[in-house]
C-alpha cells in the first residue's frame, strides 16, 4: 500500500512526561499506519506508553506535563501534530473518535446518554436538539440497544456495563469517523459480553470502512480481529508483524513469552509459562535492552547495547539482539 | 423521584421531634428552677414567677408540657417575655432586615466564592491556587466578630467606604459590609470546594472523554465538569443559607441593624432569657427547614442519588 | 491473563502483612512528610508557645489575671510599661492576655477529646455491629446535627448562668461530637468487610480483638485529621460566645471574654481588639493549618 492511501499514519511518535522535575520517556519513536477497513492492535502491559500513545494521536494528552518531542501522525496525508488546538478539536469526535475502557467513569453521570450522544451532532453539525435526538435514537438502535428511543432519557448508571460501552461506541461513531481509536474496550466487562461487543466492533469497521486501532492488555481479545499488531514494551516497540506471523512466528522474547503465558487453542495443552519479574519503572529503565532484567534469552550485550528494530521478514520487526535468530528458531520448531 | 422526596420527608420528622425535645429539655426540664435561671441575676417578683410557670406549663408532667410547648411553637408562640410582651411580636419587624442580609451573603458567597473557586481550580498549584487557599484559611480561622470589628474599623470609620453601622442607607449599602463579614466563612468554604471539586474532575474520565468529542474548553469544563464539581457545593450553599439566618446574631450585634439577631444580642446583654431561647428556637427550625428544602432540591440535581 | 500485573504481587503482600506494622507504617511516612514541611514547624512553634503560657503564665508575667489594676490608668495605649496597653478597668493588657490562653486552650482541647472518645467508641460499635444500635445511634446523630453550634449553644447555656469551664465543655461536647462519629462509622463499616478482618474472623478473634486490632488502627486516621481541625473550631466557636456573653463571665479570663468587653470601645481604642484577636486568630489558624498538613500527610492523594 502506497503511503497516500494510508488513512493513519503514526511516524516516530515520541512523548514525554516531566514528573517532579525528571522527564520520563512514555512512549518512544512509534511508528504504525492503518489503511481503511484494517485493524491495528497495540499490545502491552500497563506503562508500556500504549494508552499515552493513543491520546497522543487524538490530542488529548495534558500539556504539561505531557509533551510531543517528536513525530508526525497523518490523517489522509493531513499532518495533526503542530496544529493550533482549534484546527485540531475539528478533527477529534469527527475525523477520529475514540472508545474509552471504563464506560461508567467515562460517560458523564449527570447527563442522559441521550444528551451526551446529541452533543456530537449539536457541537460538530450545528443541529438542532429534535433532530439530534432522532440521530441518537437511530445511533443507538445501530449498536443494538434494545428499545433505543425510551431509553435516550436513561443516565448512564441505568444500564449494564456491556450496554454502557455500546453507548460509548455510538457517541464515538456517531460522527462516522475514518478512524476509531478503542482503548481497552472490553477489559471492564465480562468475557461472555467482550466477545459481544469485539463483534459489534468489527462489524460496524467493515460496514463503516473505518480504520481500527485496537489498544489492550490481552492476547485473546486481539486475536481473529487485528491484521497488524505492535507489541509495545516500555514505551517502544518490542515487535510489530502480522497477526498470523507475530502467532505463529515471534521474533522477540517478549512476545514468545507473551504467547506462552496464554491457553492456545491451537497447540497442545501443556503448562503456561508466565514472564517473570514485573515491567520497569518508566522513570528508572533498566540500561541497554528494557526486556533484559526478564529475558530468557539475555547476554551480556543486551545490558549494554539498546536493540535496534530489526526487520526479519517483510512487515515483520522486533527489537531484540537475536531477532533474526529467534525468527528462525521458531520456523524450525514450527516445522517439526 | 417521589420516592425520594418521601423518604426524605419522613426522615426530617424525628429530626424536627428530637431537635426540639432536646432543646426544650436543656432549657426547661433540668434540675433547678428555669425561672431563676432565665432571669439570671435579676430579681423576679413572686406574681412574674407565678404566671411564667403556668405560662410554660411547668407544673405539668415532662410530657404534657412539650406536648404543650410544640403546639405553640406550631401556632406561632414564641413564649413572652417578663414584661409579657409576646416574643413573636418582638420579632415580627425584623425580619426583613435578618433575610436582606442573609441573602445578601448568600449571593455574596455564591458569586465570588464560586468564581474564586473557579479561578484557582483552573490552576492548581499555581500562584492564583496558593493565594485563595492561603486566603481562605485565613478568613476561616479568624472568628467572625473579630473580622466584623475589624471590617467596621477600616473600612466603615478609617476608610469610610461604607456605612459603619444601621440601615438609614438602606439596602444594598447599608448591608454590603455585614453581608460580606457574615459571607466571608461560607465564601471560603464554597471557594475550597469548588477548587477542590473542579481540580479533581478535570482529571475524571469523562473530562477526557469530552475532551475526545472534540468540545471546547470552555464546553468542557462550564457543562462538563462544572455541574459535577458543584454538587457539593450547592449542598453546602442550601445548608449555608439557613446558617446565615442564625449566624446573623453576631454580625447584626457589630453593625447594628434592626434584624432578629439583634435582638438576641441585645436580649442576651439585657439578660432577658425567654426572648433569647424563643428566637433562638425559631432561627434552629428555620435552619432545619432551610435544610430539608435543600436536601429535596438535591434530588433534582444529581440523577444518581435518587435511586440509592 | 497475558501477562503478570505488577499491582497484584504488591496488594498480596500488602493483605498478608500485619496490621499494625501496615498501621505503624501510614503513620512514619505521615511523620517522614511532616518534618520536612516549614508550615507544620511554625504551627508548631505557634502552639507550643500558646500551650507554655497556659501552662504557666507566670513564666511570662508577674501579675496574676484581674491583679494590679488601676482605673486612674484604663485604657491606656502600648507602652513600655504595659506592653499590651491596659483593658477597660486599667488592667495591664498583656497579662490578661497571657491568662486567657488557659481557659480557652482547655476548652477547645477537652470539648475535641471528649467528642473524639465518644465518636470512636460510639462510632466503632455502631458501625461493627450495625442493626438497631447503628440506627438508634444514627437518628441520635441526626438529632443533634440539627443544632447549629453557637445557636445551640447559645440557647443551652442561657438557661444556665453562672457556668464555668467544666459547663460550656460539656455544653459543646454535646453539640459537637456528631460530625466524628459520622466519620468514625463510615471508615468502620468499610474497614469491616476488608480481607483481612473476615481473615481474622475466620481464625477465630473475639469481636473486641477485631476492633481494637484491626479495625481502630486502620480506620481512625481520618478521625484524627478531623480532630485537629476540631480544636480549632470550638475554640472559635468558645469565643464567640464568650463574645456575644453567653460564654465565660467576669471575673474569669479568655480572650472571647476580653473581646466582649472592648466591643463598646474598639473605634477609639482599637488595641483592644487587636491583640486577643492576633493570639486567637493565630492559634485558631495554626490549627486548622496543622490539621491539613496532618491530613495531606496521611493521604498523599488529597494533594
Amino acid at each position: 500500500m502506497e503511503p497516500a492511501d494510508r488513512l493513519l499514519e503514526v511516524t516516530g511518535l515520541s512523548v514525554e512526561f516531566a514528573v517532579r522535575g525528571a522527564t520520563v520517556r512514555a512512549v518512544n519513536d512509534l511508528t504504525y499506519h492503518l489503511g481503511e477497513g484494517e485493524t491495528v492492535a497495540i499490545l502491552g502491559e500497563s506503562g508500556s506508553g500504549k494508552s499515552v500513545a493513543a491520546q497522543a494521536v487524538m490530542g488529548i494528552l495534558d500539556t504539561p506535563p505531557a509533551r510531543v518531542t517528536a513525530g508526525s501522525v497523518r490523517l489522509r496525508g493531513a499532518e495533526l501534530l503542530g496544529l493550533p488546538e482549534r484546527r485540531r478539536r475539528e478533527f477529534r469526535g469527527d475525523r477520529i473518535a475514540m472508545v474509552f475502557q471504563d464506560a461508567l467513569t467515562a460517560l458523564n453521570p449527570v447527563f442522559t446518554v441521550g444528551d451526551q450522544i446529541c452533543e456530537m451532532f449539536q457541537v460538530h453539525r450545528g443541529m438542532r436538539r429534535r433532530a439530534a435526538r432522532a440521530e441518537a435514537a437511530a445511533l443507538m438502535e445501530r449498536v443494538r440497544i434494545p428499545s433505543a428511543a425510551r431509553r435516550l432519557s436513561d443516565h448512564p448508571h441505568q444500564f449494564s456495563g456491556g450496554m454502557r460501552q455500546r453507548i460509548m461506541i455510538a457517541m464515538a461513531l456517531a460522527l462516522e469517523p475514518d478512524v476509531l481509536i478503542a482503548d481497552e474496550p472490553t477489559t471492564a466487562l465480562d468475557v461472555t459480553v467482550q466477545a459481544q461487543i469485539m463483534r459489534l466492533l468489527a462489524s460496524l469497521r467493515d460496514e463503516l470502512r473505518m480504520g481500527l486501532v485496537l489498544i489492550t492488555h490481552d492476547l485473546g481479545v486481539v486475536a481473529g480481529v487485528a491484521d497488524r499488531i505492535v507489541v509495545m514494551y516500555a514505551g517502544s516497540v518490542a515487535e510489530q508483524a502480522p497477526a498470523r506471523a507475530l502467532y505463529t512466528r515471534p521474533a522477540h522474547p517478549y512476545t514468545a513469552g507473551l504467547l506462552a503465558s496464554v491457553p492456545r487453542l491451537d497447540r497442545p495443552a501443556g503448562p503456561l509459562t508466565p514472564i517473570k519479574g514485573a515491567p520497569p519503572d518508566p522513570a528508572a529503565l533498566p540500561p541497554g535492552c528494557p526486556f533484559h532484567p526478564r529475558c530468557p534469552r539475555a547476554e551480556a550485550v543486551c545490558a549494554a547495547e539498546r536493540p535496534p528494530l530489526v526487520t526479519v521478514a517483510p512487515g515483520h520487526a522486533a527489537a531484540c539482539h537475536f531477532a533474526v535468530e529467534q525468527h528462525g528458531a521458531r520456523e524450525v520448531r514450527d516445522g517439526q | 423521584m417521589r420516592r425520594y422526596t418521601l423518604r426524605r420527608l419522613l426522615q426530617a420528622v424525628p429530626v424536627f421531634l428530637g431537635t426540639t425535645l432536646l432543646i426544650y429539655l436543656m432549657v426547661f426540664a433540668l434540675p433547678g428552677d428555669p425561672i431563676n435561671a432565665l432571669a439570671g441575676d435579676k430579681p423576679v417578683p413572686e406574681s412574674v414567677v407565678a404566671a411564667l410557670r403556668a405560662r410554660y406549663h411547668l407544673d405539668d408532667p415532662l410530657l404534657v408540657q412539650y406536648g404543650k410547648y410544640m403546639i405553640g411553637l406550631l401556632h406561632g408562640d414564641l413564649g413572652e417575655n417578663y414584661d409579657g410582651q409576646r416574643v413573636a411580636d418582638m420579632l415580627a419587624g425584623r425580619w426583613g432586615v435578618t433575610l436582606r442580609l442573609a441573602v445578601t451573603a448568600w449571593a455574596f458567597e455564591l458569586v465570588f466564592g464560586i468564581a474564586l473557586g473557579v479561578w484557582a481550580g483552573l490552576r492548581r498549584g499555581r500562584l492564583a491556587d496558593t493565594l485563595v487557599l492561603g486566603g481562605t484559611t485565613l478568613l476561616i480561622a479568624v472568628p467572625v466578630f473579630v473580622l466584623g470589628y475589624g471590617a467596621q474599623l477600616l473600612f466603615g470609620v478609617r476608610w469610610p467606604v461604607f456605612p459603619s453601622a444601621g440601615t438609614d442607607e438602606g439596602w444594598p449599602v447599608g448591608y454590603l459590609l455585614p453581608a460580606m463579614v457574615l459571607g466571608s466563612l461560607g465564601l471560603s468554604y464554597v471557594a475550597r470546594l469548588t477548587r477542590t471539586g473542579l481540580a479533581e474532575n478535570l482529571r475524571a474520565d469523562y473530562v477526557r472523554t469530552a475532551r475526545a468529542k472534540g468540545l471546547s474548553r470552555a464546553r468542557v469544563v462550564g457543562r462538563h465538569t462544572l455541574r459535577n464539581s458543584l454538587i457539593p457545593v450547592v449542598t453546602y450553599l442550601g445548608v449555608d443559607l439557613g446558617a446565615l439566618m442564625g449566624g446573623a446574631i453576631v454580625t447584626e450585634g457589630i453593625f447594628n441593624l434592626p434584624g432578629i439577631g439583634q435582638q438576641v444580642f441585645q436580649s442576651i446583654q439585657l439578660k432577658e432569657g425567654p426572648v433569647v431561647v424563643g428566637a433562638v428556637t425559631l432561627l434552629v427550625l428555620i435552619f432545619l427547614v432551610v435544610n430539608l428544602a435543600v436536601d429535596l432540591l438535591y434530588g433534582l440535581l444529581d440523577p444518581r442519588i435518587r435511586y440509592e | 491473563m497475558s501477562a503478570p500485573d505488577p499491582g497484584v504481587a504488591a496488594v498480596v503482600a500488602e493483605a498478608a502483612g500485619p496490621v499494625t506494622g501496615r498501621a505503624a507504617s501510614l503513620w512514619g511516612d505521615a511523620w517522614q512528610d511532616l518534618r520536612r514541611r516549614r508550615l507544620f514547624w511554625a504551627c508548631t512553634a505557634e502552639l507550643t508557645l500558646v500551650t507554655v503560657m497556659a501552662a504557666f503564665p507566670r513564666l511570662f508575667t508577674s501579675r496574676g489575671a484581674n491583679e494590679g489594676c488601676d482605673p486612674n490608668l484604663a485604657k491606656l495605649g502600648p507602652s513600655g510599661a504595659h506592653w499590651f496597653g491596659t483593658d477597660v478597668a486599667g488592667c495591664d493588657y498583656f497579662a490578661h492576655v497571657v491568662h486567657g490562653a488557659r481557659p480557652t486552650l482547655l476548652i477547645g482541647i477537652a470539648v475535641t477529646a471528649f467528642a473524639t472518645l465518644i465518636a470512636v467508641v460510639l462510632g466503632t460499635l455502631s458501625g461493627y455491629y450495625g442493626g438497631l444500635l447503628d440506627t438508634v445511634v444514627a437518628r441520635l446523630t441526626d438529632v443533634f446535627f440539627g443544632l447549629p453550634f453557637v445557636l445551640g449553644a447559645t440557647v443551652i447555656l442561657v438557661a444556665f448562668p453562672g457556668h464555668g469551664v467544666g459547663a460550656m465543655t460539656l455544653v459543646l461536647v454535646l453539640l459537637g461530637w456528631t460530625t466524628m462519629i459520622r466519620i468514625m462509622r463510615g471508615q468502620v463499616i468499610a474497614v469491616r468487610s476488608a480481607d483481612y478482618v473476615q481473615a481474622a474472623r475466620l481464625l477465630g478473634a473475639s469481636d473486641a480483638r477485631i476492633m481494637r486490632r484491626h479495625i481502630l488502627p486502620n480506620a481512625i486516621a481520618p478521625v484524627i485529621v478531623v480532630a485537629t481541625l476540631s480544636v480549632g473550631n470550638v475554640i472559635s466557636g468558645e469565643a464567640t460566645l464568650d463574645f456575644l456573653g453567653v460564654g465565660l463571665q467576669y471575673p474569669q479570663v479568655s480572650w472571647g471574654l476580653q473581646l466582649n468587653q472592648a466591643q463598646s470601645y474598639v473605634v477609639d481604642h482599637p488595641h483592644l481588639l487587636l491583640f486577643p484577636a492576633v493570639f486567637l486568630s493565630a492559634t485558631v489558624l495554626a490549627l486548622l493549618l496543622l490539621g491539613d498538613a496532618v491530613r495531606d500527610a496521611l493521604d498523599p492523594k488529597l494533594r
